[in-house]
């Protein structure tokens, strides 16, 4: 993992020092309302429906246990003891007052953590695949590529007041898990004879408009990736539209000034730019990757687990659903789920998060991940404990066997906590998830992504779930509608919209009958729902979700 | 009417020729931008003694670039921040390529003097110049401290 040196820690003691003298500011007058708000974005202080809210970076999701500790510490002095994971591997602490959170601050920077630029109009929090370093499938680790961006991103003098904000996301595996196509800029690595570079997208995104991200420029050489991305920003910023901010996003640039004409502009910047970096940043880089090693994996054989595997039913179960083949066979990648049927999606207790700080420092080499999907992830296992961590695991709610099933839902916190939310998310997630675990059909159903955003916004990623659900406000009343086949993977897609909406009551049954549809209709229980779709279409899950309409359609 | 400050605090206000806007510009007038200048205007402008780049408000990034832009592409005139800037954009300003920043009496009322020499040490902790090497910003002779 980066290791901070002296640098990176003397910045975060003054940017601390710096907002405690803004919030001082502010409350005596020197920083109007306007001026304010801004600088509180860009330290991660939000105001919310009822209170505060503190976002804290996890940058590319990477955390080590006694980083974790300290979440769970900050959760329980100044907030109610639980923190929520997004889906963009960040902590939000939703009941901090604000003369607390400098305290905050100072007790982040404590452990090499911050806040910075986890909201307003600035470059955000760079995110990376969850299971980086780890997966069988990956090309490169994407992280010393975050972490560049995440410095060369943070206090960037010109990039502060942007038009909107900037999201960045950095693959590096052949499957897709940063879903990079709905990224402002999404970023694969892919290998040429012996050598990596970058598949740059841009103009990815979800919200209001949501569209998939444009390839443009295929093997970007590493050492251009810092100019070509400020090229991409430099252009934007001047470009962007400030006259409507549901309009200001690179998505709505790329698409009103047409691709060709914006890699023209992008690539003329690039040529400007390019001699301002002198090539520090590849030496910088070159002692990055060597902090990103990875521990050094204990070379035992695995005989234990198979007799375990073969013999506990329930233990099983988990390997099945929530483990992923690591890059060494012995061990294994251990997805800890935050989804248990019933709770929040994403909330973790301080009691929890300790008891995976323990875990991961016994059994995963003290390296601990948090996915965009809001769940935990302890990268590095030995197989000969797995069977050790899942008992562990059991009494905290934290053995789950769901991961990547329908009730491994994302959901954005929605009208519980927000402000620009329209309708409720959680309990809706909480419904789905109750509903098909009593059913205890979940295994059968098999991989099903189920993603709600509670407005327009769309943080719940509600465009790229298989199934998709969105909750509006009409005339007063919450009403959901569904979108199917969308996809957040390298064959990005966006839902379809199946019809008209339901209401909060109607929308349960309304998923059920759209999962009886699809058990009947599927070919085998391995073809998938988004497999199902992509064969069949909309007609049998539109049928199976508006019963009445076939009915009078077949009358008339 | 206005303040100046560059790195030693508030100064007096040392340019006293008229700035004119580009559509009448001419060499060797001092020109103030806008900030919704395109990017293609600045090539011919390169000769001016003294631009000033306007911000409408403080939430309005675009001169950080502009200036940026010009000093890549050899600008070595002075150049100056207008308008609604505050304290605690001093820093990004001067590392943009500004070389001093002009505010409204009122914005200097609010956040005095001390304000901003609490934000001139724009050459500390700054993860461009780590990046970069030493190709930051190109800054006018007159103000290179």
């Amino acid at each position: 993992m980066y290791k901070y040196n002296d640098f990176d820690r003397s910045f975060i003691e003054n940017r601390n020092r710096q907002f405690r003298a803004q919030v001082a500011r502010r409350i005596d007058g020197s920083l109007t309302e306007d001026e304010f708000k801004p600088l509180r974005l860009m330290n991660g202080v939000y105001l919310q429906l009822h209170a505060y809210m503190l976002r804290v970076a996890i940058p590319y999701g990477s955390l080590n246990s006694a980083q974790l500790r300290q979440l769970a510490y900050i959760a329980e002095r100044w907030d109610r003891g639980y923190g929520h994971f997004t889906t963009r591997q960040n902590i939000q602490y939703n009941w901090p007052k604000l003369s607390d959170i400098p305290e905050m601050l100072d007790a982040l920077a404590a452990v090499n953590m911050h806040a910075i630029q986890t909201s307003g109009n600035t470059i955000r929090n760079v995110t990376a695949d969850h299971f980086a370093g780890a997966a069988a499938d990956e090309i490169a680790d994407p992280r010393p590529y975050a972490e560049l961006i995440r410095q060369w991103s943070t206090d960037h003098p010109e990039f502060q007041f942007l038009p909107r904000k900037f999201k960045v996301a950095v693959s590096g595996a052949h499957q897709d898990r940063a879903v990079t196509k709905a990224h402002d800029i999404g970023l694969r690595i892919t290998e040429r004879a012996g050598k990596i570079g970058f598949d740059v997208i841009i103009g990815g995104g979800l919200g209001r408009t949501p569209m998939i991200g444009k390839t443009i420029q295929e093997f970007l050489p590493v050492d251009d990736l810092l100019p070509y991305i400020e090229a991409v920003v430099s252009v934007w910023n001047l470009l962007g539209r400030r006259d409507n901010k549901y309009k200001a996003r690179i998505k709505i640039t790329v698409h009103e000034t047409g691709i060709d004409e914006i890699k023209a502009l992008i690539d003329q910047r690039f040529n400007e730019i390019r001699p301002s970096f002198s090539g520090i940043d590849q030496s910088l880089l070159n002692s990055i990757i060597a902090d990103f090693q990875g521990p050094e994996l204990r070379n035992e054989p695995v005989h234990e687990f198979h007799t375990r595997y073969d013999s506990a039913a329930v233990f099983r179960s988990w390997i099945d659903t929530n483990t992923a083949a690591h890059r060494d066979n012995t061990h294994s990648i251990v997805s800890i789920s935050l989804k248990k049927p019933g709770q929040t999606p994403g909330d973790a207790s301080s009691a929890q998060m300790r008891v995976i700080a323990d875990l991961a420092e016994k059994y995963g080499y003290d390296e601990i991940r948090i996915s965009h999907e809001q769940n935990i992830v302890l990268p590095h296992v030995h197989k000969e404990d797995l069977f050790a961590l899942y008992c562990a695991l059991k009494p905290y709610d934290l053995a789950t066997a769901n991961i990547g099933l329908i009730s491994d839902i994302i959901a954005c916190p929605g009208m519980d906590y927000c402000a620009l939310a329209t309708a409720r998310s959680i309990p809706i997630a909480q419904q789905i998830a109750t509903h098909f675990d009593a059913l205890k059909i979940e295994h059968d159903i098999g991989h099903l992504q189920v993603k709600i955003s509670g407005c327009i916004n769309a943080c719940g990623h509600h465009h790229v779930g298989h199934i998709g659900i969105l909750g509006l406000d009409r005339a007063g009343v919450e009403n959901y509608q569904i979108t199917l086949g969308g996809d957040a993977t390298q064959t990005a897609t966006l839902g379809e919209r199946a019809g008209p909406g339901f209401s909060a009551d109607d929308l349960l049954p309304a998923i059920d009958r759209l999962i009886t549809a699809y058990l009947s209709v599927r070919l085998s229980p391995a073809e998938t729902f988004l497999e199902t779709y992509r064969r069949l279409g909309q007609a049998p899950f539109k049928a199976a979700l508006y019963p009445e309409t076939q009915q009078n359609t077949k009358a008339a | 009417m206005s303040q100046l400050i560059n790195d030693t605090g508030f100064v007096p206000n040392d340019i006293t020729t008229p700035f004119v806007t580009l559509d009448h510009w001419t060499t060797g007038c001092a020109l103030q931008l806008t900030s919704d200048t395109d990017p293609n205007d600045l090539d011919r402008i390169l000769s001016a003694p003294c631009i000033r780049i306007e911000f409408p408000t403080s939430a309005d990034g675009r001169g950080f670039t502009l200036a940026r832009l010009l000093r890549l592409r050899g600008y070595k005139g002075h150049l100056r921040a207008f308008g609604h800037v505050i304290a605690d954009q001093f820093a990004m300003a001067r590392r943009s390529g500004f070389d001093d920043v002009e505010i409204h009496d009122t914005v200097a009322r609010r956040q005095p003097h001390d304000q901003w020499l609490f934000r001139t040490d724009w050459q500390d902790h700054d993860y461009q110049s780590r990046l970069r090497g030493d190709r930051s910003p190109i800054q006018s002779a007159q103000n290179t401290l």
